[in-house]
């Protein structure tokens, strides 16, 4: 396994903003992420969290600032098999949509192999461990639809292992799943993180939670309004007011 | 008695042209209903018509005119719906009447070719010539192999199409070929099944198999089976009993879609 710098910068913000015509969502962002980071992307709604998570994937163009992956300019970057991304749950799987388990994961090989090359052995063999990492092996044969939401997303994140990425970028992953599979979950990340060194950003509106998982929290309401450790930010009472009345429970719990 | 197809040129032709289409059809069908995106079958048919209505008033084979048409309008529907400024359906519906009141027009200004028009339009088997059939079997191959070249590709965008796209894959190249296979299919089913009729091709054997629920390959192998039973049976009903081919195909698919609906597995 390499070793982790933990002072390496993986994604480096500056300056960013973006309007979705005349609506400023994102207002001179800046944010850096080292190597091994485990960050929570958090804020209010419509606060901009998953527009800045889509420019960081290429997927939307920001109006200002500029965006380095690994060191090198978004619009340059061509090391895509670097980074992968676990879409949020709703709407992420057509529930009639006919892949089984095992077909969805594979497509996660597709981006290495290119146009018109198959998959051979050792892709196959990438997709099996992949699928082990998040205990689905078993129910490779089923149907993404007839899964329930925690199983789901646990084959999303197998989607982007297997990938064998060295970032991973997750929306709202946990949305709309059981309290039990959410807990499941996050163990299964906090273990990609210690032990696969992997770099994730967590984008979530679950608060209190992720507080207890992620070794930093970036808050966000349009500017970025404090990134620091998950302690630092529940001390912070300019960060907290963001959240208004939700978080003052958070807080009182955790004192 | 039941051989007595066989002996006839026309028939033995419109044979090999409906199972030609029987098996390129339901492949580009299984994606378009994934997608969302039945109605661009619909869509591209109707801008057929136009092409069709073109290539009757200037004398251009009408074939290639549909196949013209249909190509540069999957090309402009494609770019409409990247630059997502206007939702799919709109695109679609403005595609799809704006086509067919060009083609009123343009056969209105025309007349005497009822006889032609109606094979287009409810597709005949007579009409199909072995120079036809020459040019269908090389384009489904061309199909075909287009659609292997690029199929996981097709399968990861269907699913999920932002995942695809920061995986790196050529996103926009993908969906302008599908596009481009999707008009192809479309133009070269015209004349089995026609103009009114073509979208059924497409969409009923996808929309049956998917009622099974099964992997996408098993899904695809059974819409394959249920395209070309209907093709066969339709055209077979159509010669014993004189009705009209596409009529007949698409009766066929809706009842082997009524039996499978019924009989389809429960969750």
């Amino acid at each position: 396994m390499p070793k982790v710098d933990h002072h390496k910068n993986i994604i480096e913000v500056q300056g960013l903003s973006f309007a979705y015509g005349k609506h400023e969502v994102l207002r001179d962002i800046n944010l850096v992420v080292h190597q091994g980071d485990y960050l929570g992307l958090v804020g209010p709604n419509g606060a901009g969290k998953t527009t800045l998570l889509k420019i960081m994937l290429g997927l939307l163009r920001p109006d200002r600032g500029s965006i380095k992956l690994f060191g090198v300019e978004l619009a340059d970057f061509q090391d895509q098999h670097r980074i992968s991304y676990v879409p949020q749950k709703a709407g992420a799987a057509d529930a009639n949509f006919p892949a089984t388990v095992y077909e969805v994961v594979a497509m996660g090989r597709y981006g290495r192999r290119g146009v018109g090359r198959g998959l051979n052995e050792a892709d196959q063999a990438i997709i099996e461990k992949s699928l082990r990492q998040v205990n689905m092996w078993e129910q490779r044969e089923t149907l993404i639809g007839d899964l329930s939401g925690g199983q789901e997303q646990r084959v999303f994140v197998a989607r982007a292992l297997a990938g064998e990425p060295e970032v991973i970028f997750l929306d709202e992953p946990t949305t709309g799943i059981d309290p039990q599979s959410r807990e499941e979950f996050y163990k299964l990340l906090r273990e990609l993180n210690q032990n696969l060194n992997l770099t994730l950003v967590l984008v979530s509106h679950d608060v209190e939670r992720i507080t207890k998982e992620v070794m930093h929290i970036a808050c966000l309401d349009r500017h970025l309004v404090c990134h620091n450790s998950p302690e630092e930010f529940l001390r912070d009472s300019e960060s907290l007011n963001v959240f208004g009345e939700k978080v003052k429970v958070i807080t009182h719990h955790h004192d | 008695m039941f051989l007595d197809i066989f002996q006839y040129d026309f028939i033995v032709r419109g044979l090999i042209a409906g199972l030609i289409v029987g098996v390129i059809a339901p492949l580009i069908g299984v994606f378009l209903v994934l997608r969302r995106y039945s109605l661009i079958a619909d869509t591209l048919s109707h801008v057929s018509l136009a092409g069709i209505a073109l290539g009757l008033i200037f004398g251009w084979n009408p074939a290639l005119s549909a196949l013209g048409a249909t190509l540069v309008a999957s090309l402009g529907l494609e770019k409409l719906r990247a630059s997502k400024r206007l939702y799919n359906e709109s695109a679609l519906a403005l595609y799809l009447s704006g086509s067919l009141a060009l083609a009123v027009v343009l056969l209105s200004l025309a007349h005497g070719f009822n006889s032609q028009l109606f094979g287009y339009l409810f597709g005949s088997l007579v009409t199909v010539t072995a120079y036809d059939i020459y040019v269908m079997a090389v384009l489904s191959i061309a199909v075909i192999a287009t659609l292997l070249i690029f199929f996981k590709e097709i399968v990861f965008i269907t699913f999920d199409e932002e995942a695809a796209q920061v995986a790196g894959l050529p996103v926009r190249l993908v969906n302008t070929v599908f596009m481009v296979l999707a008009a192809l299919t479309i133009s070269l089913s015209i004349p089995i099944i026609g103009v009114m009729l073509v979208a059924a091709l497409l969409v009923i054997p996808a929309v049956t198999a998917l009622q099974l629920k099964k992997s996408l390959r098993a899904t695809i192998a059974y819409a394959e089976v249920f395209s070309l039973l209907s093709v066969l049976i339709g055209l077979l009903l159509a010669f014993y009993f004189n009705l009209a081919t596409g009529g007949t195909i698409v009766l066929v698919m809706i009842a082997i879609f009524s039996v499978v609906f019924l009989f389809r597995p429960r969750a």
